[in-house]
């Protein structure tokens, strides 16, 4: 039996050029092309960075419908894990290109481990109880969000805590007038290679089928006799270590790491995901590049207007398409 | 004429603390003598208006909004920057409550309709998203709103402390205790116009969506339309609340009107005092505010305690500012074991009493 062809996704390809719509219409009220290299280059970067904090979230949303509003909470997590492992390695920093390269994977996988293993319990305590039941969820959640900053307020102090680069990310690189912080660069190939991480995982693997289906239909996926509450524990400690691995890069990117970061960071999360659409992965990535854009952009030419901007940006974003760019069936 | 709309808080118990609250703020002056005391009933007072506010969205639409407190900030703005710009007087403040109001029911309608259409849990972020670039705008635009430092301002001279007006019962009677009963009557018959509110058809059909929202759209009520007037509603409570409060302190900034911590201690005082019931935020208030003025000193001792015995951790644990931490924990213990709150268990436990009987 040969069977027909399924077919062919419609494939949906206007959301994925807003970034260049956005940095068409900026380049002219920029003017001078380097500053205008210059500030994209920055923005993608950022945009790399928030792609790495909210793509778990979102993924956990899509598929358990579970949104955490402690998010930021394993944000700043990750980046005092960060200064807990530089303080540690402090005798090795300095020292060579490949001792500080070690500190700094070290930070990440610590922080990944730490917010992963804080996620598991977090879920377990909190969520679990109240799947389903939205109300709950988000009043448990900001309970849990409020606990984790004042312990972290308790453990480490109320004053900010240095987190600079390694030395070997430090300085930049100069192309004629065209100028990138090193560390920048490393940021974006890190969120590049966890966004192509996080789309071969989904597309080419059995979990990554499982998560999928999971978040096209939860009561299927259950019928089939998988349990799909054990995946979603496995998706929000994922989410958990994502968001610790982008705190550490925020926090370094910052130069600190502060308790209050982990609020800031959920409101410019949330409107990645809401412009991305609720659970979709590459949305996420697009949508991150977006806020990047306009917030350099706008810092740039209205420093005064840069957050508002993202406000106006998610308006546009939702009048055009109410449920975000790629919404879930779509992905 | 049925001052409470026909619905008194169930049970004897529930009852009785909301009279002993309610008395104690009505005869506070006299009573609680003193600047501090005084400062803390207008903080239950005006807290429990913004609570009961909140609890129309949170309790009876079921709608999570974080931008709450900003509607209580626009109130307070107005008022304060019309008294700041055209110097103190009734004028002045009717003319900043007004204009308070209408921005602040303007934004609510824009909000509602942009974020109710597709999910509940879309408002939630939404809102908090919209609050934050609303405070940055605030300490942005220095010019008008004084930016972080916030604008200082004169009240009519009624109000002031040093207008005397007599003695009555050994108390002197200056402009702060008409003031105090200004912001008291003020927060009594807000409270009773939204428990008029929630008691109406209206709020009936408020009730239903919580329950479910689908139902309700298939019986034939606009589902989005309901959720954005109970906004809007909700931000005009919150906005005279904000005025009240602002008439008090005779100051509007950042920390006092627009603050993030404001939006999350109305929302502990809903959940423990009872989601659904507005006397849970009369309760709530009351208890929130007196623990965070008394029980924090009890912390602070605890601390200095543990700090005695070099115990690890704990000072730092049970240091005075850390009180949110045990706070959370409470709310989130709350939120799990105890969802109906302070009155709704007590009202739980009268209905059981009288089917027992």
């Amino acid at each position: 039996m040969t069977g027909a062809a399924l077919p062919k996704p419609r494939v949906d390809i206007w959301p994925a050029l807003t970034p260049l719509l956005v940095a068409a219409i900026a380049a002219p009220f920029i003017g001078s092309a380097s500053t205008f290299v210059t500030l994209t280059l920055a923005s993608l970067a950022m945009g790399a960075m928030l792609f790495v904090m909210a793509s778990g979230l979102t993924l956990a949303f899509g598929m358990m419908d579970v949104l955490n509003f402690g998010h930021g909470a394993f944000i700043a997590v990750g980046a005092y894990t960060a200064t807990v492992v530089y303080r540690l390695g402090a005798p090795l920093a300095g020292g060579s290109l490949g001792l500080d390269l070690a500190l700094f994977v070290a930070a990440l996988v610590c922080a990944a481990v730490v917010c992963g293993a804080l996620g598991f319990v977090y879920e377990r305590l909190l969520v679990a109880p109240v799947y389903g039941r939205h109300l709950e969820q988000i009043l448990i959640t900001i309970g849990g969000a409020i606990v984790i900053e004042q312990l972290l307020l308790a453990l480490f102090g109320t004053e900010p805590i240095d987190l600079s680069p390694p030395r070997a990310f430090q300085g930049s690189l100069v192309f004629g007038q065209i100028g990138i912080e090193k560390y920048r660069l490393v940021a974006l190939g890190l969120g590049l290679a966890l966004f192509v991480a996080q789309l071969v995982v989904l597309s080419r693997t059995r979990i990554g089928l499982l998560i999928r289906a999971g978040v096209e239909n939860r009561e299927m996926v259950e019928a089939l006799g998988y349990r799909i509450e054990r995946l979603f524990v496995g998706v929000f400690m994922a989410a958990s270590a994502l968001a610790g691995i982008g705190g550490v890069l925020w926090g370094i990117y910052q130069n600190q790491a502060r308790a209050g970061m982990g609020g800031e960071l959920l409101v410019l999360v949330f409107i990645v995901i809401i412009i991305g659409g609720l659970g979709s992965t590459t949305g996420c990535a697009i949508g991150a590049t977006l806020v990047a854009l306009i917030a350099n952009y706008a810092g740039f030419l209205a420093p005064k207007l840069a957050l508002v901007s993202n406000i106006v940006l998610m308006v546009a974003v939702l009048l055009w398409r109410p449920r975000g760019l790629y919404p879930l069936s779509a992905r | 004429m049925r001052p409470l709309s026909g619905d008194p808080p169930r049970g004897w118990p529930a009852r009785a603390l909301v009279a002993l609250v309610a008395l104690g703020l009505a005869a506070a002056p006299f009573v609680f003598p003193g600047v501090k005391a005084l400062g803390v009933a207008e903080k239950i007072c005006v807290l429990a208006a913004l609570a009961a506010s909140y609890d129309v969205l949170l309790g009876y639409t079921g709608v999570v909004s974080f931008a709450h407190v900003m509607f209580f900030g626009v109130g307070a703005y107005g008022v304060g920057l019309a008294s700041y710009a055209l110097g103190p007087g009734w004028g002045a403040l009717a003319l900043g409550l007004a204009a308070g109001l209408a921005v602040a029911a303007l934004l609510a309608l824009v909000i509602g309709l942009f974020s109710l259409r597709v999910q509940a849990i879309f408002f939630a972020m939404v809102t908090l998203a919209v609050a934050y670039a609303f405070n940055v705008l605030a300490s942005q635009l220095s010019d008008l709103t004084g930016g972080e430092d916030g604008r200082s301002f004169r009240v009519p001279e009624l109000l002031r402390p040093g207008y005397k007006l007599g003695e009555w019962l050994g108390q002197a009677i200056t402009g702060r205790t008409l003031c105090y009963y200004l912001v008291f009557a003020g927060a009594v018959a807000l409270f009773l116009i939204l428990l008029r509110v929630v008691n109406s058809p209206f709020g009936r059909v408020l009730q239903a969506i919580r329950e479910n929202p689908l139902r309700a759209e298939a019986l034939g009520y606009r589902v989005v339309v309901h959720r954005t007037l109970a906004t809007v509603v909700a931000a005009l409570a919150a906005a005279f609340a904000g005025a009240l409060d602002a008439l008090w302190l005779r100051y509007v900034g950042p920390d006092t009107a627009l603050s993030f911590s404001i939006q999350i201690d109305v929302l502990v005082i809903v959940v423990i005092g009872g989601r659904g019931t507005l006397y849970g935020a009369v309760v709530g208030a009351a208890v929130f505010v007196i623990a965070e003025t008394y029980l924090r000193a009890l912390i602070g001792g605890l601390s200095q305690g543990a700090a005695d015995l070099s115990l690890p951790l704990l000072p730092s644990l049970l240091h005075p500012d850390r009180w949110l931490l045990w706070l959370g924990v409470l709310f989130i213990l709350a939120v799990r074991f105890a969802p109906r709150g302070i009155v709704g268990e007590l009202a739980r436990r009268a209905d059981e009493r009288r089917l027992a009987r």
